[in-house]
């Protein structure tokens, strides 16, 4: 038995072709057919290798293989360390697995060390050894490769780092801590246990009064009840329905879906056949972005294992009920996001929304009744019909519940993705998970929601994480993007960078949105080059309170938040731009001015080398000078001069 | 162009209409671009008119039209590399190619391009190198980047 998939021994009956309802228990707990301890014995062990109990001497490396440790050299990690730890003869203790995101992005490569939970930050292929002589063999972690914060004060245990403290992490409780592409490791930790328990002891409309009682809420951005949707597709007689996947994470900022895809996609999977039993459909669909290969692979092994398991696929268990699922790759386009749009593009079209009437509950894809739901979303159903509704509904607040992934970037000291419970405010968002402000600076702005999200400012930051009180901000949940803004960003340059994206992703059907986006950006682009008017600003609110409320789709209705929340907040900045042609943030490059300090510049030459323009001259060991007519304004030589020489104006 | 890859494609997604932009990603992956004749051939075998297979070409940004270069240089721009500098990055790697996103350098090296978010916002700024993500850049690391290829 190499895998908790495989037949125990001959007498296991079990497979895809004779199903059985007790499948899913019987591979952790079993067997149930027949008695043997020597078949308890080896599930035993195997379940040991993958989850080590404490104490047992035995420890498994968890690798992070996430997009952003992947990148930063976690891929390689693996090979490194199982081949150190065969070298140290210690293969029978420790085993090695590439998993899925651990969350604390910022200091990665990431790895942890369970069952004692010892995280290690920034590895480097040489530090391999290191770990496995110390740690492993000698069995005291590596101090210098533990998470330090500010006053060097280490952090051995992951669940004591003040990034992970206040997180409530469920819909991530596996993610990092399971092998992505194995499905017996998601049965092992409890997976496909809720698809069991739906398929044969509650009806459809058992299963849609659970999703209903506990308040979920769709976490793509606009928050409608999931289990009103699942219902009023259920109620439309139809022969056909489908259940969609939303994995078109448009926002930039936002890796929250990337994450989970790659991490625990079956959550995804089996919160998707869930769906499909309890409104009667028998085939759905994942769209997902193609900028996201990594999460597109997982999914695809994961697709293919369950289908091998026959939990996806034909009579699933001997329920009766069957369920297929495609995986469609966008092609890149953010209305996508949009849900009829998505589904025109699923059909091969180009991704253009349609009116709402009748809504996709009704007339969906191929014109059949279909619930689209985000990847968030199913991947909270499988918890609730586990854990029960009313555990879902004790987290969180009055109308917001359970709890919500963030993707926290930006000037934030701890990039990375986050879950914390409803409710929790936006100050502890920032301060006490993500640290603060990066090196020393001052906090000016978060930006929540996307493109179709607000800018918020300092004195807002009480505001708790539910979706009435960011909406009354201006702002919106959006689908989890934070993206942190300190001093040094400019709120008008960020208000037109929005506004350059909406523009330039309106699918150009409706008017407002296609003309009214491009006229604020034109105005925008204005004020950033110094040329804007005081008058600007009334305009700009005009358009966009235009804009807002005569667009055709979501994507034009919210394309203005940026603007009107930056104009609400920040008004002072836009004032800037417009009266003293200054923008304090240095940003705007055509308002940006560098001059050298013949005092203070030793001629070094450092400047003139960096300038890619040649607009430094000046003779060694003198004091150089910037030719303004030349200059870029790119700023190379204000950041190469170390003698505080270069000014900006 | 090679006809086999045409003809398997064709042979995948004939007379299926709702597999365009699959049958595109496809063509894409194995040209590198959507070359003409094969759109022509493609819009015919599906059974869809060549302006609606032009229509979706030019609708979604991962299709290109021109060939590409030996290596694609993206440049992020989405709003965690924004914040953090990518503007920057992005002028300087188009000085020093000399060309304008999409467009591809006189010796074919390069081909740039811009993306609006990849996901991996906690390394901002981020360039994507054919299938390499690169993070923690500035202008300085990027340009250095290009001699790597």
């Amino acid at each position: 038995m190499r895998s908790l998939m495989d037949r125990c021994c001959s007498r296991c009956t079990h497979s895809p072709q004779t199903p059985c309802k007790d499948y899913v228990l019987c591979r952790r707990d079993g067997p149930f057919c027949h008695d043997d301890p020597e078949c308890k014995r080896r599930r035993k062990a195997w379940l040991n290798s993958r989850f080590p109990p404490p104490g047992s001497g035995q420890r498994r490396l968890l690798v992070c293989g996430g997009l952003t440790c992947g990148a930063a050299g976690s891929f390689s990690l693996p090979e490194a360390f199982r081949k150190a730890i065969e070298k140290a003869g210690l293969e029978e203790q420790v085993t090695v697995t590439l998993v899925g995101c651990l969350g604390l992005c910022e200091e990665g490569p990431l790895a942890l060390v369970m069952p004692e939970r010892v995280l290690y930050c920034r590895l480097k292929l040489e530090d391999v050894a290191a770990i496995v002589e110390e740690h492993f063999k000698g069995g005291k972690p590596v101090e210098r490769l533990l998470f330090r914060d500010d006053t060097g004060k280490t952090y051995p245990f992951l669940p004591e780092i003040p990034f992970y403290r206040k997180q409530q992490r469920v819909v991530l409780e596996r993610c990092g801590y399971i092998n992505p592409e194995d499905i017996a490791e998601y049965i092992a930790a409890g997976g496909y246990r809720a698809l069991t328990s739906v398929l044969f002891s509650l009806s459809p409309e058992e299963v849609i009064e659970e999703i209903k009682k506990s308040g979920l809420r769709g976490r793509g951005g606009a928050g409608f009840p999931t289990g009103k949707k699942w219902e009023a597709a259920r109620r439309v007689p139809s022969s056909k329905r489908y259940v969609i996947c939303n994995a078109d994470e448009g926002d930039p900022g936002a890796f929250m879906d990337r994450a989970l895809l790659e991490g625990d996609p079956h959550a995804v999977i089996e919160g998707m056949i869930i769906c499909g039993y309890a409104i009667g459909s028998d085939e759905g669909y994942v769209y997902v972005r193609a900028e996201y290969p990594l999460a597109v692979k997982r999914l695809r092994i994961a697709i293919e294992q369950a289908y091998a398991a026959g939990l996806l696929g034909e009579n699933i268990l001997g329920s009766g009920f069957s369920f297929h699922l495609h995986i469609n790759e966008g092609a890149g386009a953010f209305v996508c996001g949009e849900s009829t749009a998505l589904m025109a593009s699923i059909e091969g079209n180009r991704g253009i929304p349609r009116i709402k009437v009748p809504r996709s509950t009704e007339k969906g894809l191929f014109g059949k009744p279909t619930v689209l739901n985000n990847v968030e979303t199913f991947a909270n159903v499988p918890l609730i019909i586990l854990r029960g509704s009313q555990w879902f509904a004790n987290i969180g607040t009055k109308g917001s519940k359970g709890t919500k992934i963030f993707a926290l970037s930006g000037k934030v000291k701890h990039t990375g993705l986050v879950e914390v419970p409803m409710g929790t405010t936006l100050k502890e968002l920032i301060f006490d998970i993500g640290g603060g402000i990066k090196g020393g600076k001052r906090f000016k702005a978060l930006q929540i929601g996307g493109p179709s999200g607000g800018c918020i400012p300092e004195d807002m930051l009480d505001l708790p994480i539910d979706y009435e009180s960011l909406t009354g901000a201006g702002a919106m949940m959006g689908s989890g993007s934070i993206v942190v803004m300190d001093e040094d960003n400019c709120m008008v340059n960020t208000a037109r960078f929005f506004l350059n994206f909406t523009e330039r992703e309106s699918c150009g059907k409706c008017t407002p949105c296609r003309e009214g986006t491009k006229q604020m950006l034109n105005i925008l682009e204005r004020i950033t080059r110094g040329e804007g008017s005081p008058s600007d600003l009334s305009l700009l609110e005009f358009l966009g309170q235009v804009v807002k409320a005569t667009s055709f789709c979501g994507l034009g209705t919210s394309a203005p938040n940026p603007v009107l929340t930056t104009l609400r907040f920040f008004r002072s900045e836009y004032l800037q731009h417009v009266t003293e042609r200054r923008c304090s943030a240095g940003e705007c490059m055509a308002l940006r001015r560098f001059v050298i300090l013949a005092e203070k510049c030793i001629g070094c030459g450092a400047c003139a080398y960096v300038c890619p323009v040649k607009a430094i001259k000046g003779e060694k060991k003198k004091p150089h000078h910037i030719d303004e007519k030349v200059c870029v304004k790119c700023g190379r030589c204000f950041e190469i001069c170390r003698f505080q020489a270069v000014k900006r104006l | 162009m090679e006809e086999a890859i045409l003809e398997e494609v064709v042979r995948i997604y004939r007379g299926k209409p709702e597999k365009l932009i699959a049958a595109l990603l496809a063509l894409q992956r194995h040209y590198g671009y959507l070359p003409e004749p094969a759109l022509r051939t493609l819009a015919q075998e599906l059974g869809v008119p060549l302006s609606k297979v032009y229509g979706v070409a030019t609708f979604y940004a991962q299709f290109r039209l021109k060939p590409r270069g030996k290596h694609t240089v993206c440049v992020c721009l989405g709003t965690a590399c924004h914040v953090r500098g990518s503007e920057q990055i992005f002028h300087a790697l188009k000085r020093e190619l000399g060309v304008e996103p999409g467009d591809t350098t006189a010796d074919g090296r390069f081909t740039l391009e811009v993306v609006s978010c990849v996901g991996a916002c906690s390394m901002a700024p981020v360039v994507v190198v054919d299938e390499e993500t690169h993070g923690r850049l500035d202008p300085e690391k990027a340009l250095a980047l290009l001699k790597k290829y």
